[in-house]
């Protein structure tokens, strides 16, 4: 029992921490609809400004918490900051936006805190006062664990006073309930938006400052809370802080006793209880349904058919990719594959969430079925290359109809972190299922048949198959059942209303992205010889996401700009040192000059040219 | 809108840029190598090996190169990622027109670079990948790999292991490849050497992501004589401080993989245990003629002290150095056959690269963990020979794949 009783104080501990995080892009996200991916940034920011300054004040008991306080304002300055000098001009971008912005300032906070504190891991002191174990019913408890269990319902108290008492607070919740009607009776929004995402960061620094005297700083302290802070966040409702309290209660409390059953459980536990959760609850344990969506921005234009210009432009990026073997290298040929695939697949997911109004934030998990499939395919079964590049995107289709028929139930945020929690799920079972998938070693030696394994033939074999899907893609937007995925994404009531059974449309729809993204998934596997669980992992959904969004979400050209700049870009920029930072700082340049994305930037672009042109 | 129109101009002449041949001119005579590890990903251990293969680059060009032809390396990131390891691969090979390539640290890169090298009939020299993997169940004839492997450090750690009073024996590994393969790898040679152990329990922690206080919870409550860890960098700081905060480690044998190096060992500071059993290198301690020049040339290009993966980085580079002058041409067949049985001497002692399995005969460093004056270190180690803990040839050559 009294076993029992301390690995439940284990978890309560973990829970505190894992709330301040939470609570913190909860209130973010609340008042903004920002998904901050650079809130994990933040917490890292705190846990090394923190290390520093305990290690060099060195002042004992009031030094310490002095240090972990001023550690945690300094990152609220550095989120102010962050949210004055760019979310700030693009709150009226396209919906989820923001999140490349954020993006950008991951990879720069990743360099910059490489360059301060170099690369090595770096453990801080225990807490002066708080530094040994005490017995209780005769099991040893770190003092520094109760300590936190306090923590986290104290600093959970402070909020809910903040929120209930002060005028603040009351517009913070106005804000979160009904962003366009706080706005509209007067409140000054600016003000609102930057001291909100102070607080926020405020606690991520908190929550990161409080991790010294339990782990060592490190690098990677970004990417490996951000995922749990997003789910802790999205279970217990975004937007709600006593939400966000026993979410994280539920996720660390289930993983300490967990791993007694279960080892491997850890991987993804809190994956499973999100899905879990918004099966049952669509909009988490607290949220409301207008925590789902972000506030109004420009209405979208009308998909036209292609300009006569456009016509011109694509024909002559054709006949450059006919034309790219004649070259005498063939790194070129596999630098373009890649943009194709990454064509691809930002196409079908575009088509998800551009066409259809669906965010995924877990795309990649039906690429990486496809090309897993294939794989197995070619080695298990023995097929040869073609009908192992039918065999890929129907199964990739097939999971995208079960993991399809559950996401096309929520809407907004919640319908993407369903997508995300099953992408994870299935990115664990391919990680554990070590004997059908080769875990993380991946499956080798899956290479394109001898009639197509010469370096043009298989490029033009992925010429054909990735232009061919992207056509397709294009027809299936401008067919009637594009018109009414499009009309469910603009308006569900009114498309309900004409009798349209939305939901349905809405599976289909995600069932055909699934099977384009297998589609590019195939082809890589091909291309690349080989498939490993990153090809399903969250980064590459949010690769794929970046890619939509820096394009521009309201243009069917946009995903295919977005994916050539962001392959080209990356594979340039990864020669040079502290290429993060420079890559982080071009995709803020990007956003900044173009908050519609690039290709929306070129169109306004060619809309400003063209009429000196005909003046000339 | 000037500024706007700059910035697409910009960014359509970055993808031009990346379309067109890129790498500054060189001089004709350069011999070509491409070099790919996860600078970006895990700079902990990736950057003091960059300090030593650099050192000896610097050293081999200062001393004219290559039978007066000076060495190129070209370096990248392969961003923890094997697909973009394997399109990085294809550049150097398809563009840059490299003789051969080494490098990586992940065992994954490792495995995807070897498979594209074979593809490709490049030789690739593994510096640091631990998979047993890459020489035995997917070895082919162009893959080399230098560093002691996975089943040559959990054996010198299950030889000390036997000689221990402990018999209920309890795991803990990050949940992926290397750990698994540690594991079993561990059981598999302390069993052959002690039948009457057994194991009584497992934890498989995410890497990176342990929660180490209910972990240690689960190894304490199977109350084991002794532990076997493969946790490192961050998990195993988490580890050490949870377990003995909880006296997890009080009168507990601990065996450790790899928490000797100097990059897992140093970051534990005062905290670093005592008595561990553990593989790793002692660094200024080691001394032999050959060390010493070492230690003192890396204390003058990088002010600091060596660690394991300045050792791996230098011993590619004197691999590199020993095959390019042994080799009759930079013909892939000629470096092939100048690779097998091939003899290094290195700082830290030579090794043979064999010809049964390719595997470099490079050994490790046994010994305990302690802290000396306030740093922590390696006590009353010794060298253990990469040979005595490898199968023999003919078992080794059976394990891998026909050719």
């Amino acid at each position: 029992m009294s076993f029992y009783f301390a690995q439940l104080l284990t978890g309560l501990a973990n829970a505190s921490s894992l709330f301040l995080i939470a609570s913190g892009l909860s209130i973010i996200f609340g008042v903004t609809r920002v998904v901050n991916f650079a809130h994990g940034s933040l917490y890292m920011l705190g846990a090394y400004l923190s290390y520093t300054l305990i290690t060099t004040l060195d002042l004992g008991i009031l030094g310490f918490w002095g240090s972990v306080v001023a550690a945690a304002a300094i990152v609220a300055v550095i989120g102010g900051a962050i949210e004055v000098l760019v979310l700030r001009r693009i709150y009226r971008s396209p919906e989820l936006f923001q999140l490349v912005a954020t993006f950008g300032v991951v990879l720069i906070v990743q360099d910059v805190a490489l360059a301060i504190w170099g690369p090595a891991d770096m453990l801080g002191p225990r807490a002066p006062g708080l530094s040994r174990a005490v017995r209780i019913f005769g099991e040893p408890i770190p003092q520094y664990d109760l300590a936190l269990i306090v923590i986290g319902p104290l600093v959970l108290g402070l909020i809910l006073l903040l929120f209930n008492r002060t005028r603040w607070g009351i517009l913070v919740r106005a804000a979160t309930e009904d962003r366009a009607m706080v706005g509209a009776l007067g409140v000054n929004q600016r003000f609102l938006f930057t001291s909100a995402f102070m607080v926020g960061s405020f606690l991520a620094g908190l929550g990161g400052a409080l991790q010294v005297p339990r782990e060592s700083v490190s690098l990677l302290m970004d990417m490996s809370i951000i995922g749990e802070a997003f789910v802790v966040v999205v279970i217990g409702g975004m937007g709600s802080v006593t939400g966000a309290f026993a979410a994280a209660i539920i996720i660390s409390v289930a993983n300490a006793f967990g791993v007694l059953v279960f080892p491997q459980i850890s991987m993804v536990l809190p994956f499973l209880v999100m899905a879990v959760v918004l099966v049952v609850r669509p909009y988490g344990l607290f949220g409301t349904a207008a925590s789902a969506h972000g506030g109004a921005t420009v209405p979208e234009a009308p998909l036209r058919p292609l300009s006569k210009v456009g016509i011109v432009v694509a024909t002559a990026l054709f006949a450059f990719l006919l034309a790219a073997p004649a070259q005498d290298d063939t790194f070129i040929l596999v630098l373009l594959t890649d943009v194709l695939i990454a064509m691809l697949f930002a196409a079908s997911l575009h088509f998800l969430m551009g066409i259809g109004g669906m965010v995924s934030f877990g795309h990649a998990a039906y690429f990486g079925l496809g090309a897993y499939a294939a794989a197995i395919a070619v080695r298990d079964l023995g097929l040869p290359m073609l009908p192992a590049m039918v065999f890929g995107p129907v199964m990739a289709a097939l999971g995208a109809l079960v993991f399809g028929w559950f996401c096309v139930r929520l809407s907004g945020v919640y319908l993407a972190m369903l997508t995300l929690a099953a992408a994870q799920i299935l990115w664990g079972v391919t990680f554990q299922w070590q004997w059908l998938t080769g875990g993380d070693d991946g499956i080798l030696g899956i290479w394109p048949a001898r009639w197509a394994s010469g370096n043009a033939t298989f490029y033009y074999l992925a010429l054909a198959i990735c232009g061919g899907a992207l056509v397709l893609i294009r027809q299936l937007a401008h067919s009637p059942f594009g018109f009414v995925l499009r009309g469910g994404r603009d308006s569900p009531v009114r498309a309900e209303a004409i009798g349209i059974d939305l939901r349905a449309h809405q599976w289909l729809g995600f069932t055909i992205a699934g099977a384009f993204a297998g589609v590019a998934g195939v082809v890589f596997v091909f291309s690349k010889g080989s498939v490993f669980p990153e090809t399903l992992a969250i980064g590459h959904s949010i690769d794929g996401l970046i890619m939509v969004l820096l394009g521009g979400v309201q243009a069917l050209a946009g995903p295919l700009v977005g994916a050539a700049a962001f392959v080209l870009i990356e594979d340039w920029v990864t020669r040079l040192e502290y290429w993060r930072f420079i890559f982080g700082a071009i995709i803020l340049v990007i956003v900044l000059v173009a908050p519609d994305g690039i290709a929306g930037g070129l169109g306004r672009l060619w809309r400003l040219v063209r009429p000196a042109r005909a003046a000339a | 809108m000037p500024t706007r129109s700059l910035t697409f101009a910009f960014a359509l002449g970055l993808s031009a840029l990346a379309l067109a041949p890129s790498g500054p001119a060189v001089a004709q005579d350069a011999i070509k190598i491409g070099e790919i590890n996860s600078y970006t990903r895990l700079p902990a251990f990736t950057e003091p090996y960059k300090k030593g293969w650099e050192l000896a680059l610097e050293e081999i060009n200062g001393a004219g190169g290559i039978d007066g032809r000076p060495l190129e390396i070209i370096s990248r990131d392969d961003t923890g990622d094997p697909a973009t390891a394997i399109r990085i691969a294809e550049e150097m090979i398809g563009r840059d027109k490299v003789a051969f390539l080494f490098g990586t640290f992940l065992s994954n890169v490792g495995l995807a670079v070897a498979d594209i090298a074979a593809r490709n009939e490049v030789f690739f020299l593994a510096s640091e990948p631990l998979t047993d993997e890459i020489v035995w169940g997917s070895g082919n004839k162009y893959t080399y790999r230098l560093r002691p492997s996975n089943w040559m450090q959990t054996g010198m750690l299950a030889a000390e292991a036997a000689k221990l009073d402990a018999t209920k024996w309890a795991t803990i590994a990050p949940n992926y490849a290397y750990g698994t393969d540690a594991v079993s790898a561990f059981k598999e040679q302390l069993t052959k050497l002690r039948p009457d152990v057994e194991f009584v329990e497992e934890q498989w922690p995410s890497l990176f992501k342990i929660d180490a206080g209910s972990a240690v919870r689960a190894l304490e409550q199977a109350k084991p004589d002794a532990i076997f860890n493969v946790t490192f960098g961050p998990d195993l700081a988490k580890f050490v401080r949870e377990g003995s905060l909880r006296g997890l480690f009080d009168d507990r044998p601990v065996v450790s993989l790899l928490s000797g190096e100097p990059e897992y060992l140093n970051p534990l500071g005062d905290e670093t245990p005592d008595g561990w059993l553990v593989t790793g290198y002692p660094g200024d301690d080691v001394d032999t003629p050959e060390h010493d020049a070492f230690e003192k040339a890396y204390r003058a290009k990088w002010d600091e002290e060596p660690q394991t993966g300045s050792i791996v980085g230098y011993n590619s580079m004197m691999t590199i150095k020993k095959l390019l002058e042994t080799a009759p041409s930079l013909e892939t067949a000629d470096l092939l056959a100048t690779m097998e049985g091939l003899e290094v001497d290195s700082p830290t002692g030579p090794f043979v690269f064999r010809k049964a399995d390719n595997q470099a005969t490079m050994g490790a460093y046994v010994g305990k963990t302690a802290l000396v004056d306030g740093q922590p270190s390696m006590v009353e180690w010794y060298y253990a020979p990469g040979e005595d803990f490898l199968p023999s040839e003919e078992e080794a050559a059976k394990m891998r794949p026909a050719e």
